[in-house]
């Protein structure tokens, strides 16, 4: 299979190239033991009653960006859902939509990054499938997954939980996925060293379970940035809470970079970030477990939920000492000149 | 986070502070003190209007001092029958829209941009106009139209990519031109057509390239207090005060609190690249109507750049929707809570009117950011 | 209406410039600003900076703040 090959319906008809893109492409890179039997399904053994399991997809443009790729959100993002579930990721599915005329070598290069993000998770990918549509019915690739991971103890952590009282401490500097996609995928032209946060979270959230056993939520970031993760978790529990502007994390370029594009940093997107839930008094022992880990080492205190408020607010107080109401975005941040 | 370290914004210095924002709003609170009834001013600027409500700036005011929005968004000013010309342009075969990401999702009775890209047109998001000449270099084969929407800022961003184009010989880049100037918006806006407004705190940007003396007729005819303003929550704070100052002095001048950026004489040499290749005619403005010498066309030298000339796209007739009450945000009359569609058939995500379609309207402001 | 943005000029080509954002850098035209040198502070809008800052009237404006600062004490 040349480097210079490209994807062709043949390769979803079951036949002999789809066979081909299987030996030299998934085994290849995912080949461990349970995916090699090339069976219907994946025959798991699990330690533990208390199961996590969830679904995902991933769609991207572009696909490769500074700091990551498809491939590496769709393993992250994965891990992270159950992660912060308190689960232990074990093993994921993926399956691949491909779009006539990808490069394999781009399928290649997405997959080896999957497989390198399966290591630093310590996640098995266990079983998968593809399919091929024609040219102008996919944008190059899209993937599904399944994850499933293991819980234990029979400790239940969720948005509904959250309580006056709590804390919200964010894991580390936000914003910066979204901005590295945006610039990317517009050519806006941004020289910067901002790269994606895409990072699996697994072995983070172990550590803040280990420093606090009252845990109550926490939630991985994504597509809305923390206002729409707060947002949520404020809905969902009936709480309000106070998000102290001047302490959420972010990097000094992603604030130049915000500026400059018009985005509110606070919505942009993060892949490798979580907001979590404790009560006051175990602030700082899960802010010292964070800062333990190198993807929690920009981890602070941002804010804390004084009380209830039916349907849920999340309120801003700003660097000047005003402040405002943050709600769902509209769709995606796009850069603005006014 | 070093906080000095991130607030330098370039130039070293600080403006955003908690301590003197509130010393600041105490010396508002006794300027308040020496006037006789309340008082409204107007952000003319839409990116005053999102510095305000993003920095909480209205919790911060006395009792007794009002902020109204103004005219100030360029995407909200855009006319409905213009977005369904750029719409029909865009739909075009061959044709690469590039515009400002503001525009993207600004309806007009065909729909969005977005709706135009989803069927199939092509559409970039651009930076700079000159990554739209950049475009129609790489894109032989096409012809790339850019959306030139703005008002005196951007205009000579504009200017200059036609001049840029023009110098490179390039035959496929047309820019649509809906550019607006501000002093003729405010004309309409207090002979009139707006609220009682007692001071203007002008537009930072705009005024770094026209300067000040366009707004004399304000302080000096319509006897307004104005103050060209920055966009730092101090700045603005600052600004308030200066306007106070001249209300509790009877004084109405226009004054410069954003200096750092703002030269009296403005930026000569944006002005003359607005100058070579556009003129000024009468505008037509969302909610507004026709405002005479408040747009810019082409020059006769310049006509081959002119992408309404070349395409030629309908004059679809410039429906504004029923009910909303844009008009009058946009000139003060009313506040955006004002209106009966504000949050409940009209909100960012299913806009009706203008206001609540960019970012920087006041209505999407207020719903984004709460209103007080 | 309109964001614009300060920045330090790190690198001229011509009518190019360099211009660094706190980290982030970015290509903007110095057709409206010629005078700028490496160094220079400009006002970055759309690609174009639209007019030299000059630090001087930034320490005024700082000034401005603590004078009014004093009086509301």
């Amino acid at each position: 299979m040349a480097e210079t090959e490209k994807i062709r319906l043949a390769h979803g008809s079951g036949g002999r190239l789809s066979r081909e893109l299987v030996d030299k492409v998934f085994l290849r890179y995912f080949g461990g033991s349970e995916l090699a039997r090339l069976d219907d399904a994946a025959v798991l053994s699990a330690s533990s009653r208390r199961l996590a399991f969830t679904t995902d997809a991933y769609v991207v443009q572009p696909l490769f960006f500074p700091g990551g790729d498809i491939g590496r959100i769709a393993v992250c993002g994965t891990v992270n859902d159950l992660s912060v579930k308190g689960a232990k990721p074990k093993w994921i599915s993926a399956a691949f939509v491909l779009e006539e005329g990808l490069p394999i070598a781009d399928l290649k290069r997405i997959c080896a990054s999957m497989r390198r993000a399966a290591q630093e998770a310590g996640v098995e990918i266990v079983t998968g499938d593809t399919k091929v549509v024609e040219k102008g019915k996919a944008d190059g690739i899209f993937i599904a997954t399944a994850g499933v991971g293991e819980i234990s103890g029979s400790a239940v952590i969720g948005a509904a939980k959250v309580q006056p009282g709590d804390a919200v401490l964010v894991s580390g500097p936000v914003g910066a996925h979204g901005v590295a996609v945006l610039n990317a995928r517009h050519g806006l032209g941004l020289k910067s060293a901002i790269k994606s946060d895409a990072a699996p979270l697994n072995a983070l959230t172990a550590a803040v379970l280990k420093a606090s056993r009252n845990v109550h939520a926490m939630r991985d970031l994504t597509r809305g940035g923390l206002a729409g993760a707060l947002v949520e978790i404020a809905g969902s529990a009936g709480v309000g809470i106070e998000l102290e502007a001047e302490a959420v994390p972010v990097s000094e370029q992603v604030r130049a970079a915000s500026a400059l594009l018009g985005l509110d940093p606070l919505y942009s997107a993060n892949e490798g970030r979580l907001v979590c839930f404790v009560p006051k008094k175990d602030a700082q022992s899960v802010l010292k477990a964070m800062h333990s880990r190198p993807e929690g080492r920009g981890a602070a205190i941002v804010g804390h939920v004084p009380g209830r408020a039916r349907g849920g607010a999340v309120l801003l107080k700003t660097g000047v000492g005003g402040a405002r109401k943050l709600i769902l975005a509209e769709g995606e941040q796009l850069p603005r000149i006014c | 986070m070093n906080r000095a370290n991130r607030r330098s914004a370039g130039a070293g210095f600080s403006l955003q502070d908690a301590p003197t924002a509130a010393r600041i709003a105490a010396a508002l609170d006794e300027c308040v003190k020496t006037l006789k009834k309340p008082v409204s001013f107007m952000e003319v600027c839409g990116t005053h209007t999102v510095a305000i409500a993003m920095g909480g700036i209205r919790s911060l005011l006395p009792r007794g001092v009002k902020l109204l929005s103004g005219p100030g968004c360029p995407v909200c000013v855009t006319a409905p029958r213009d977005i369904d010309r750029l719409h029909h342009t865009a739909s075009r075969k061959g044709v690469i829209l590039a515009t400002f990401g503001d525009m993207v999702r600004v309806r007009g009775s065909r729909g969005s941009l977005e709706s135009c890209r989803e069927n199939g047109a092509d559409i970039r998001v651009v930076y700079s106009p000159l990554d739209a000449v950049e475009l129609a270099r790489e894109n032989h084969g096409s012809k790339v139209v850019f959306a030139g929407v703005g008002f005196e800022t951007t205009a000579p961003a504009i200017a200059a990519s036609v001049l840029e184009a023009a110098r490179l010989g390039l035959k496929n880049f047309y820019v649509y031109p809906l550019m607006k100037l501000v002093p003729p918006a405010l004309e309409t806006v207090l002979s009139g057509g707006g609220a009682a407004v007692d001071g203007l705190l002008l537009p930072g940007h705009v005024s770094a390239v026209i300067g000040l003396r366009p707004y004399a007729f304000a302080a000096g005819r319509h006897k307004v207090p104005c103050v060209v303003a920055g966009f730092e929550p101090l700045d603005i704070l600052r600004a308030i005060h200066m306007l106070l100052r001249q209300l509790a002095e009877g004084r109405s001048v226009v004054e410069n609190e954003y200096e750092r950026a703002v030269k009296t004489e403005g930026n000569p040499m944006a002005m003359k690249a607005i100058d070579e290749v556009f003129r000024p005619a009468d505008g037509l403005w969302r909610s507004l109507g026709v405002i005479p010498g408040s747009g810019l066309v082409f020059r006769k030298d310049f006509a081959s750049f002119d992408a309404e000339k070349f395409f030629q796209p309908p004059d679809f007739p410039n429906a504004e929707p029923k009910g909303c009450l844009c008009g009058a945000v946009l000139t003060g009359r009313a506040a955006p809570a004002d209106c009966r569609l504000f949050g409940k058939k009209c909100t960012p995500a299913d806009p009706v009117g203008p206001c609540m379609v960019s970012s920087e309207g006041a209505c999407a402001a207020w719903y984004r950011y709460g209103g007080n | 209406m309109c964001l614009a943005v300060p920045g330090k000029v790190v690198k001229l080509s011509g009518e190019t410039a360099e211009v660094d954002f706190g980290g982030v850098v970015r290509a903007a035209s110095i057709r409206f600003t010629p005078k700028v040198k490496p160094g220079s502070y400009v006002l970055v809008h759309a690609g174009f900076a639209i007019q030299e800052l000059d630090p001087q009237d930034a320490l005024k404006t700082l000034e401005a703040f603590r004078d009014i600062y004093e009086q509301g004490k």
